[in-house]
């Protein structure tokens, strides 16, 4: 019996989600196509990248609440170079690879900021990550007068929507970010040291482990993973707003990470768990959905979801 | 006997008034009626949020559900205020309370972090009210006086008219600017001296305080640790409540999206007047003159951008918030870390 | 004459946590206004049955009986309202509050309508101390005050509950000579007025100056309760052991043997260090091969003087010269790599990483050298873990499992070979037996011995005494943040330690 129980605790998400997808093939219309799966993981493609950056910082026992201001931020900012508006560009190719790489450097170092703040000053994470909550956004208004850019260039938006064996290439995105996530929580040093930082500080600082360094990179990544989110997000509608790209996207990705069975004090992480929380979440709202339940029902639903996920986690930790 | 110490809490009312000096200096119309009532009316439904918020975060906890209760109940008390004021104010700050319960159940007895719990109930509340609002806002009734909760000016109908004459004299002076507060900003200040009163002079306030401080030690102390929190959580709850219901009255019509950002303008404002996030050390007053700062610096903003010295956007207000919140979290830090080196002389 | 019934009756009380058992089958008997002895080894479970008492813990099985009823405490504050008050070891207040707040909080005296009175309130405070010849700002804040005013502050706060029994727990553990004398006095004092008491303490001789009778406790059991006359205090450490009392007094009560180490040239000196505020003159040296103990008062800095060797905290001024060399180390990072290792006094707190198996924990300081590309070398890393857990005798069901269940002692030899896996050459080791059943105790003693034979030059903070006087070769000792005594292993002893640790060296 006891086993019983331990099989479920340590696969309840995988258990659950397997569930969902059940009772969607019984009670859900045009459920079993290739094109809902497709809709299905657009969706959730975002939230799971900038998920895998708030693992990693959750697992040292931090928060980011600025993901949703950085996406912002790299997405506002793109299009200002791959449409020339910024400097001239020889040609498309130079303009996009622009538009990719500098985003990500800014939104990156932002995300470096951030663990400036809470390394240097010893600020708790909840407030350090705050002020970029609120002036973040304000940053990438300001940068576009909080206009709208539209634009038409196929070659960016392909990053989002053009497709690689039939599978939208942002998922391929999502899978790589995923998979190299794994891999350094499990098999590298790096990763064993995130762990303990997240686990016992004061006893990971004794052993010689540098927590800031730890720090410093965890916001950087989460950083990064957000840029990478932005751009997907307005290649995938192929226009910029900055009053609405990601917004509302840190509870998202905190509730993924939760449902997934992160540890929210830190020190224990799976990143499949995130990804498998984001489908979770996004499989009941389709599932309400499509099964002409309001979307604000929605929330009400997502937030007994994550009650419950970790009320899960609880009774496993005694 | 007692020496006094400038703790954070008193600078930050000191940076307040020096503020607002400025101001008053710099531009027409600072202190003039008009401008008074409408900076009170906005920020006393934000006041009342970071009162709730004072209370849960000097018990080491954070409650992110105040934006959406207050949001919620407004929309509750606008469906309800055909039927009167009371029933308006009633029925929404009960939801507030109601929701403060169950803030309270996750906490004490499913022992879920407050961080968690309330970000869930705060997603609930935000689908509750959109639902009960079907997505729209919901006017309010202007049928019967439920509106003068937050439009009316509560005293002014004994506001003597020599107080508006000119050479009044500084009582005529102040007592006219006191008597023309807004209805919304005594709520507030009726507020926050019971919450002053009762964190320094109750026994349920210095509870608050210690089991901030030291919840092991506090349990082991044999104070009633459950039942304090259980209580902040209500606390914070009715007091979003009420600030929805203001909210709902002021503009007419209860908004189920707005309230986005409050529970942060909250935080910041507890943070900004002194009281450690971690718990245990706080003032009811600093968070009064934190929430009055913040307010008193985005009016600032406003009038720059009035007098045309510089065009700042209403993006670049919250940038310039943000740049403050980072400021004053610096120095905090700061002062902290001088404070802790001073106590090692143990 | 009729027969005076026992103010407390514990009979038979079985504690699990997880799957450790605490307690089993403990019992304590105390008549009124009498002061009970409660001793036994760290980790023999006295903790455990006073926070059942208290109501801190609900028991397994096993019934309580006070003042001739059941007892039912599910919290502390309802075992204060019904009669028994706690003084625990650490300080279980609220430094933020004041020293009076502290002293009334959950019985606040209040004025009309609810309000507080602070004035009544501060000056029945003043009064309570004034009783333990206490005269501090009764307004401040008590993170303002000493270790030793807030343990007062607590035990006066324990005593004004005009309770029936009132349990210390480890009460002058940060006291001096003066301050004990007044917590003695004030002890008879309570007998006297009919409340009884339960002292609990590892220093033995205190036992003699105040208690009626002790109740021996060994490994979650009561071994023995006797009379303070009828047993000696050889006696005494003997039944703590569970061992013959012929054989503690030839080979002393540890496992430390009394050969003598080689010891070589300088390993370590520190001079002078200043340590934030609780250190400003501490200084000693260690050779290679020797065990030195660092002792004192809890309260005298030596935690903070050992953190400063490794350089978890900075000091303020000093030098530490460490193989030969100068050193200026800012972090533990650079004392690892100097060649030092460094046990913490709380495992939990800053030992182990709970949620991490043995295998991680274990080589945690090691893994930057177990890389193969920035991936850990899975392989190395199994073939170092195996043979630290059978060269220590680590008890775990596997590498993998983690340390979060296995027992305190193995817990601790974990942490210890995340030191020796490094091949350090010098060992800080702050409190290494605490919270440990007395068999793994007596192994991590002997390993302590072992690795000084072969060459680890050791600090060792304890505050039993046994083992410093057992197990060190020369003894420095710490007071107010000051080294005043330095004894070579002829001088050292009980007596001469404790002399100085209460006096320093007069």
């Amino acid at each position: 019996m006891s086993d019983l129980v331990s099989i479920f605790r340590r696969y309840g998400v995988l258990i659950a989600l397997v569930l969902l997808i059940l009772l969607n093939f019984a009670i859900t219309p045009h459920f079993a196509t290739m094109q809902t799966l497709s809709v299905n993981l657009t969706q959730v493609c975002t939230i799971v990248i900038v998920g895998v950056g708030m693992t990693l910082v959750i697992a040292t026992g931090g928060i980011d609440l600025s993901v949703g201001a950085l996406m912002a931020i790299a997405g506002a900012m793109s299009p200002m170079f791959f449409t020339g508006q910024l400097i001239a560009i020889p040609n498309i190719y130079v303009g996009i690879a622009l538009g990719i790489v500098i985003p990500i450097i800014i939104a990156s170092l932002f995300g470096l900021f951030n663990g400036w703040l809470i390394t240097r000053f010893s600020i708790q994470p909840i407030v350090a990550t705050l002020v970029l909550f609120i002036a973040g956004r304000g940053i990438a208004q300001v940068s576009t007068n909080g206009d709208l850019q539209v634009f038409k260039v196929p070659e960016f938006q392909s990053i989002a929507i053009g497709r690689v064996l039939g599978v939208p290439f942002q998922v391929w995105i999502m899978v790589v970010v995923v998979g190299i996530a794994a891999f350094v929580l499990r098999r590298t040093v790096f990763g064993r040291q995130l762990l303990a930082v997240g686990g016992n500080e004061a006893a990971a600082r004794l052993s010689g482990i540098s927590v800031k360094r730890v720090k410093l990179i965890v916001y950087t990544v989460s950083g990064f993973c957000s840029a990478i989110a932005g751009l997907i997000v307005i290649a995938m509608n192929s226009a910029a707003d900055a009053n609405l790209i990601g917004l509302g996207m840190e509870l998202d990705a905190i509730a993924a990470v939760a449902v997934g069975g992160t540890l929210l004090n830190g020190g224990r992480a799976t990143i499949i768990g995130t990804l498998l929380g984001a489908l979770i979440i996004q499989l009941v709202r389709y599932t309400l959905l499509a099964n002409g339940v309001p979307d604000a029902a929605a929330l009400v639903v997502k937030a007994g979801l994550i009650v419950l996920a970790v009320w899960l986690q609880r009774q496993e930790r005694v | 006997m007692g020496r006094f110490k400038i703790t954070p809490s008193i600078a930050v009312v000191l940076v307040l008034v020096l503020l607002v000096s400025l101001a008053a200096m710099r531009y027409d119309g600072f202190l003039g009626t008009y401008n008074v009532q409408s900076v009170l009316r906005y920020i006393s439904m934000f006041s009342l949020v970071a009162l709730g918020m004072c209370f849960v975060i000097m018990t080491g906890g954070i409650d992110l559900s105040v934006g959406s209760v207050a949001a919620m109940c407004s929309v509750i008390s606008a469906l309800l205020s055909p039927y009167g004021l009371a029933p308006g104010l009633v029925g929404g700050v009960a939801a507030g309370c109601l929701a403060g319960v169950v803030n309270g159940i996750l906490i004490t007895q499913l022992r879920i972090l407050p961080f968690i719990a309330t970000l869930a109930t705060m997603l609930a509340a935000s689908g509750s009210g959109l639902l009960l609002a079907k997505n729209q806002s919901v006017s309010v009734s202007y049928d019967t006086y439920f509106t003068q909760l937050g439009q009316g000016d509560l005293f002014s109908f004994v506001r003597p008219e020599w107080v508006d004459a000119d050479g009044v004299g500084l009582f005529g002076s102040i007592l006219g600017f006191v008597l023309s507060f807004p209805t919304p900003a005594w709520i507030a200040i009726v507020a926050y001296v019971v919450g002053g009163v009762v964190i320094s002079h109750t026994s349920f306030g210095r509870h608050v305080l210690a089991v901030g401080g030291g919840t092991e030690a506090s349990r082991l102390m044999g104070l009633p640790v459950d039942r304090t929190i259980f209580s902040v959580y209500i606390i914070s709850g009715t007091l979003a409540g009420l600030a929805g219901v203001i909210l709902a009255a002021q503009f007419g019509a209860g908004q189920p999206i707005e309230g986005i950002g409050w529970e942060l303008f909250a935080i910041a404002s507890v943070v900004v007047g002194g009281t450690l996030l971690s718990g245990g050390k706080g003032s009811v007053v600093g968070t009064l003159a934190g929430a009055l700062l913040l307010g008193v610096i985005f009016t600032i903003l406003n009038f720059e951008n009035g007098m045309g010295w510089i065009s700042l956007s209403a993006y670049w207000q919250s940038v310039v918030r943000g740049v403050f919140l980072l400021v004053v979290v610096i120095l905090q830090s700061r002062l902290a870390r001088q404070d802790s080196d001073r106590m090692k002389a143990t | 004459m009729t027969e005076i019934q026992p103010l407390l009756v514990m009979k038979a009380i079985d504690k699990s946590f997880g799957n450790v058992a605490a307690l089993v089958g403990a019992d304590l008997m105390v008549m009124p206004a009498e002061v009970m002895g409660l001793v036994g080894q760290n980790g023999a479970g006295k903790s455990t049955m006073i926070k059942v008492l208290n109501g801190a813990f609900q028991r397994d099985g096993g019934t309580v009986e006070f003042d001739g009823k059941p007892w039912i405490a599910g919290s502390p504050q309802q075992a204060q309202r019904a009669g028994v008050s706690t003084i625990f070891q650490e300080i279980n207040l609220i430094g933020y509050r004041s020293v009076a707040e502290n002293i009334y909080l959950g019985r606040e005296i209040k004025r009309f309508a609810g309000f507080l009175d602070w004035e009544k309130m501060n000056a029945g405070a003043r009064t309570l101390l004034a009783r333990f010849n206490i005269d501090v700002d009764v307004t401040l804040a008590l993170e303002n005050f000493s270790t030793a005013v807030q343990q007062m502050v607590a035990i006066a706060r324990a005593v004004s509950f005009e309770a029936k029994l009132v349990i210390m727990d480890e009460p002058t553990s940060s006291l001096d000579e003066a301050e004990v004398a007044v917590l003695m006095k004030t002890i008879r004092q309570l007998k006297a007025e009919g409340v009884a008491v339960i002292f609990v303490t590892h220093k033995l001789d205190e036992l003699y100056q105040v208690c009626d009778r002790v109740t021996i406790m060994r490994d979650g059991r009561t071994v023995m309760v006797a009379h303070m006359g009828d047993i000696s205090k050889l006696q005494l450490v003997a039944s703590m052991l569970g061992r013959d009392l012929a054989d503690v007094r030839a080979r002393g009560a540890t496992a430390f043997n009394d050969e003598k180490h080689d010891i070589g040239g300088e390993l370590l000196e520190a001079k002078s260090l200043s340590v934030g505020r609780r250190v400003s003159d501490a200084s000693f040296d260690i050779r290679k091969g020797e065990i030195v103990g660092l002792a004192g008062l809890l309260g005298s800095g030596r935690t903070e003087t050992a953190r400063a060797v490794f350089a978890a905290d900075p000091k303020s001024r000093g030098r530490i010269v460490f193989g030969g060399k100068e050193r200026d180390l800012r972090s533990p990072a650079e004392a690892i790599a100097a060649g030092m290792g460094y046990c913490s006094e709380d495992r939990k707190v800053q030992g182990i990483v709970p949620d991490m198996s043995v295998a991680d924990n274990l080589t945690l300081a090691l893994l930057p050298a177990l890389t193969r590309v920035g991936t850990i070398d899975e392989a190395k890393q199994r073939e170092i873990v195996q043979r630290f857990i059978q060269d220590i005798g680590i008890k775990c069901s596997g590498p993998h499992q983690k340390i979060r269940e296995l027992s305190g002692g193995n817990q601790q030899k974990v942490l210890l070979a995340r030191w020796l896996c490094m091949n350090p050459k010098l060992l800080i080791l702050d409190e290494p037996t605490r919270g440990i059943d007395v068999g793994a105790k007596g192994e991590i003693q002997s390993l302590i011995g072992r690795f000084a034979d072969e060459g680890l030059g050791v600090l060792m903070i304890s505050s039993e005494l046994e083992e410093i006087v057992e197990g060190a070769d020369r003894v420095f000792v710490l007071r107010d943040g000051k080294t005043v005594a330095e004894l070579n292993k002829a001088e050292i002893s009980e007596q001469a330690v404790m002399q100085a640790m209460a006096h320093g060296a007069t």
